[in-house]
């Protein structure tokens, strides 16, 4: 039951992203090209997006736990440091080159574009050893002291 | 570039079916519906009860398009006005970039702002403008 929700509600999400408009790179390069060819469709994704997380959390939230969990997994900080804000700021610029953000391309990938593989495989990579070197940073400048 | 056509109501109905999977995720699983986090957690696995349903969302997001494909008769339009190359230094710093800011569009974006996070409200003017910065910069002072 568990994982067939899951697969489900990645399916409504997949669905979402494509109809949307998220999964194709030329129109979330135009929605940033405030003055070039802008398209403003993307805002209307994050409103209906927003209006119904918005309204849909308040009501989950009104019941103990979640169907499949025992608590509610939610994230508890916010101290905003450097890292927030340089990270985002990355992203934004990856976003603004590619034209593909994570919840754009995973749905994407199901249709099977190259490009989309090697965005996701790039991704990955940048994952991986920016973890790398902030699980690896702090040990090395220990064992250095 | 290429010239996209505005489509308000299809955008809202995606976004609406976005924001029905993200709650979704709170209801059956109590999880953030961040695509940053399900990715990362499902290359980086700590358990198979933690591992499994990850994969099975990531599973139902890839069969969206043929979902889409089997309802309107038709593949959701993709155009990539972007060389391979670019889409490859995109996706690395794109991968730096959501896991020093801890989230991505969804996760801070939808999940974040809803919630009304602290750290989701300067997230997600940060990377908006940082986009917006690096598709003015690339289209119109180098690509100008």
């Amino acid at each position: 039951m568990r994982l067939a929700a899951s697969f489900l509600i990645g399916l409504v999400f997949g669905v979402g992203i494509v109809i949307s408009g998220m999964a194709n790179p030329a129109k979330v390069l135009n929605f940033f090209d405030v003055a070039g060819a802008w398209d403003p469709s993307l805002i209307f994704v994050m409103g209906g997006a927003l209006g119904v997380t918005f309204i849909g959390y308040r009501l989950v939230w009104r019941r103990r736990a979640p169907l499949f969990d025992s608590q509610f997994h939610i994230p508890a900080r916010s101290d905003v440091d450097l890292r927030l804000i340089g990270g985002s700021a990355l992203f934004g610029v990856g976003w603004g080159i590619a034209g593909f953000c994570p919840g754009g391309a995973l749905p994407a990938l199901g249709t099977g574009i190259a490009d989309v593989f090697w965005f996701v495989g790039a991704l990955i990579a940048g994952m991986l050893s920016t973890r790398a070197v902030i699980t690896f940073a702090p040990i090395r400048t220990a064992l250095q002291k | 570039m290429i010239a996209t056509e505005f489509t308000p109501l299809t955008s809202l109905v995606g976004g609406a079916l976005i924001g029905l999977a993200t709650v979704g995720a709170m209801l059956a699983l109590g999880r953030i519906m961040g695509a940053t986090g399900i990715l990362s957690g499902a290359v980086l696995p700590t358990s198979w009860r933690d591992w499994s349903w990850r994969a099975a969302m990531l599973l139902g997001m890839a069969v969206g398009p043929a979902a889409y494909l089997a309802v309107t008769g038709q593949w959701p339009a993709i155009s990539i006005p972007i060389s391979r190359e670019m889409i490859v230094v995109g996706g690395f710093v794109v991968g730096v970039g959501v896991t020093l800011g801890g989230g991505c569009t969804s996760g801070h974006g939808v999940c974040g702002l809803a919630r009304i996070a602290r750290r989701s409200l300067i997230a997600v003017p940060v990377f908006m403008l940082g986009a917006a910065a690096s598709v003015f910069v690339i289209r119109h002072v180098v690509g100008g």
